[in-house]
């Protein structure tokens, strides 16, 4: 069996929902969550690199590497925002992120 | 392409960008007590960016991906002034909080740079890259007063909700351009007039659902209440007004450019939204107690009237500039009335606490009064000329019964404008206010001035410009 395009594109799929899944019903932790948007981000890589292989064109390849770079950002700024609030609440949980409703 | 050329097209943006870097460095030197220097500085490059786009020539450099038409070019200059009058509310607000931090300033410069890089995008990188730099930026706005636990509870939720929202749209981009073959709207537009797949269709559902979520439409808006009542209020002025502009404006771009030949199939998924959102925003306005929550619920409203110009086609691309043009400037004036509000040093935040302000401060009450009839769209503010736009691009449109529902919708979102004037004059006053911070209080009287009557000789003066720069949209 040759490894296809569709091949690709189904793993990709699966990680998509998975890490769609994984935001909204992980009630533990926001690491957890910032897991998740990580791995919707690599999911959306393979698409792209899977893409471009097939297509013989070299555009997907480069904004793979501008995900990569803005997932790094994204991860960053996630942290630093993660780490105020810890500051702030003592607690990391989905469930205390609650302060305002309505 | 001469790659001069293509520069000088790119000019506000390379004004932002390098006086963001070095301005970064002068703050790195100066501290914290530096922010009112770094803030004159960022306001100047922002004037400086603003008179760059004003007297910008139009064309496409970069292979195609950067688009300098008439349309970015006006929403540039209206992202780069709101942005100078956000940077002015932020150095009073963390002046007076005691929490002066440099970085405020800059990071409002690269929110704009983002921005007008979405406005500017003509393939899907430089969407991505656009969006994602104005995000960020705005996702550290949010999280600002960092020993406020709401405004980083506010952070956490836009960051969340942000990046999901962002990972939905490149999801979707990735299937456009492997179903098409290319990252260029212009290519894009081409395979998906001759050969249509479930690919493409999926794709654009998904980049849809994240350019929504971008803009708060209903059902995508669950955000927006909570990040507006937690992050600083003069974030919230920007976040409600600047950055929607630029989503709407790629929104625009991205359906009129690249799928121009679906635009019956993919009109019917916009005006779902904007009904959702009309409705969703004048219903969930009615409970609130809280002012920002409900300005808030208001803005939800407002977007599902932009996304009605936005349905409309080319034939709403004006009423698109002007309606943001005019509902930033209301946005602005409200957030720097809420901002002007405060009793016994505490912020004013709850609705009920603006009982009987005519009987303390007059000149205020006279403000929000002007506003608030312009949000809700009464002749002849500014609002009701936004609106009036809009629902007249639709009706020539023929989306006449969705007009209606908006009428309807804005009728229901009166009620709660109108309770907040009613507290205001008739109601028995809860004490006196403390003395209002001068810019604040400036920039909501100078918003109510705008509302009426300086909106009549704007409107004479601008709207032509507005048909003009529309032209070529999407060609």
């Amino acid at each position: 069996m040759t490894i296809g395009l569709v091949h690709y594109l189904s793993v990709s799929a699966i990680l998509f929902t998975i890490g769609t899944l994984g935001i909204f019903l992980n009630r533990r932790n926001v690491i957890i969550i910032l897991m998740s948007i990580e791995l919707i981000l690599l999911a959306v890589n393979i698409n792209f690199v899977a893409f471009s292989s097939y297509l013989h064109n070299v555009e997907g390849q480069i904004m793979a590497m501008f995900v990569l770079t803005v997932a790094a950002a994204e991860a960053a700024v996630g942290l630093a925002i993660l780490v105020t609030f810890f500051r702030n609440r003592g607690d990391i949980a989905v469930d205390d992120a609650s302060m305002m409703k309505g | 392409m001469d790659f001069n050329l293509a520069l000088n097209l790119a000019l506000p943006e390379a004004i932002l960008a390098i006086s963001s870097l070095l301005i970064l460095v002068f703050g790195a030197f100066r501290g914290d007590k530096g922010m009112t220097s770094v803030s004159a500085l960022c306001g100047a490059a922002l004037i400086g960016a603003a008179f760059a786009a004003a007297f910008s020539h139009q064309g496409s450099a970069f292979s195609g991906s950067f688009i300098v038409d008439g349309v970015a070019l006006f929403a540039k200059v209206a992202i780069y002034v709101a942005a100078v009058f956000v940077i002015v509310l932020g150095q009073g607000y963390f002046d007076r909080l005691g929490a002066r931090r440099f970085e405020f300033p800059i990071i409002i410069l690269l929110a704009a740079l983002g921005m007008s890089m979405m406005v500017s995008a003509g393939d899907l990188i430089a969407l991505y890259v656009g969006l994602e730099l104005q995000s960020l930026a705005l996702y550290v706005l949010a999280a600002f007063r960092r020993d406020d636990a709401k405004s980083s509870e506010a952070g956490l939720k836009y960051f969340v909700l942000g990046a999901l929202s962002s990972g939905l749209l490149l999801y979707g981009a990735s299937l456009i351009y492997g179903f098409a073959g290319s990252m260029n709207f212009h290519v894009i537009a081409e395979t998906a007039t001759t050969n249509l797949n479930v690919g493409l269709v999926f794709g654009l559902v998904f980049l849809i659902c994240g350019l929504a979520f971008k803009v708060s439409a209903a059902p995508f808006h669950m955000w927006t209440p909570d990040v507006y009542e937690g992050a600083p209020t003069p974030v919230v002025a920007f976040a409600a007004g600047a950055p929607k502009f630029a989503a709407m404006v790629l929104f625009a771009r991205v359906l009129q450019t690249g799928f121009e030949a679906q635009a019956d199939q993919w009109r019917q998924v916009i005006l779902v939204l904007s009904v959702l959102s009309f409705l969703v925003g004048g219903l969930g306005g009615l409970m609130q107690k809280d002012i920002k929550r409900l300005l808030a619920y208001s803005s939800i409203a407002n977007m599902g009237y932009a996304l009605l110009a936005v349905a409309a086609g080319l034939g709403g691309i004006p009423s698109l500039l002007m309606f943001f043009v005019l509902y930033m400037v209301d946005t602005l004036g409200l957030f720097s009335a809420q901002m002007s509000l405060s009793r016994k040093g505490e912020p004013v935040t709850r609705i009920d606490s603006l009982a009987g302000l005519s009987k303390t401060n007059m000149p205020l009450t006279i403000a929000i009064t002007i506003l608030a009839l312009s949000v809700l769209g009464m002749p002849p503010f500014g609002g009701f000329w936004a609106k009036y736009f809009v629902f007249g691009a639709a009706i020539s449109a023929g989306l006449w019964p969705f007009a209606a529902a908006g009428l309807v919708a804005s009728v229901i979102s009166a009620f709660y404008y109108l309770r907040i004037i009613k507290l205001m004059w008739f109601d028995a006053s809860g004490g006196e206010m403390d003395k209002s911070p001068r810019e604040a209080k400036w920039i909501a009287y100078a918003a109510a001035a705008f509302s009426f009557p300086v909106v009549i000789a704007f409107l004479i003066f601008v709207y032509p410009l507005a048909q003009t720069a529309a032209q070529g949209f999407g060609s």
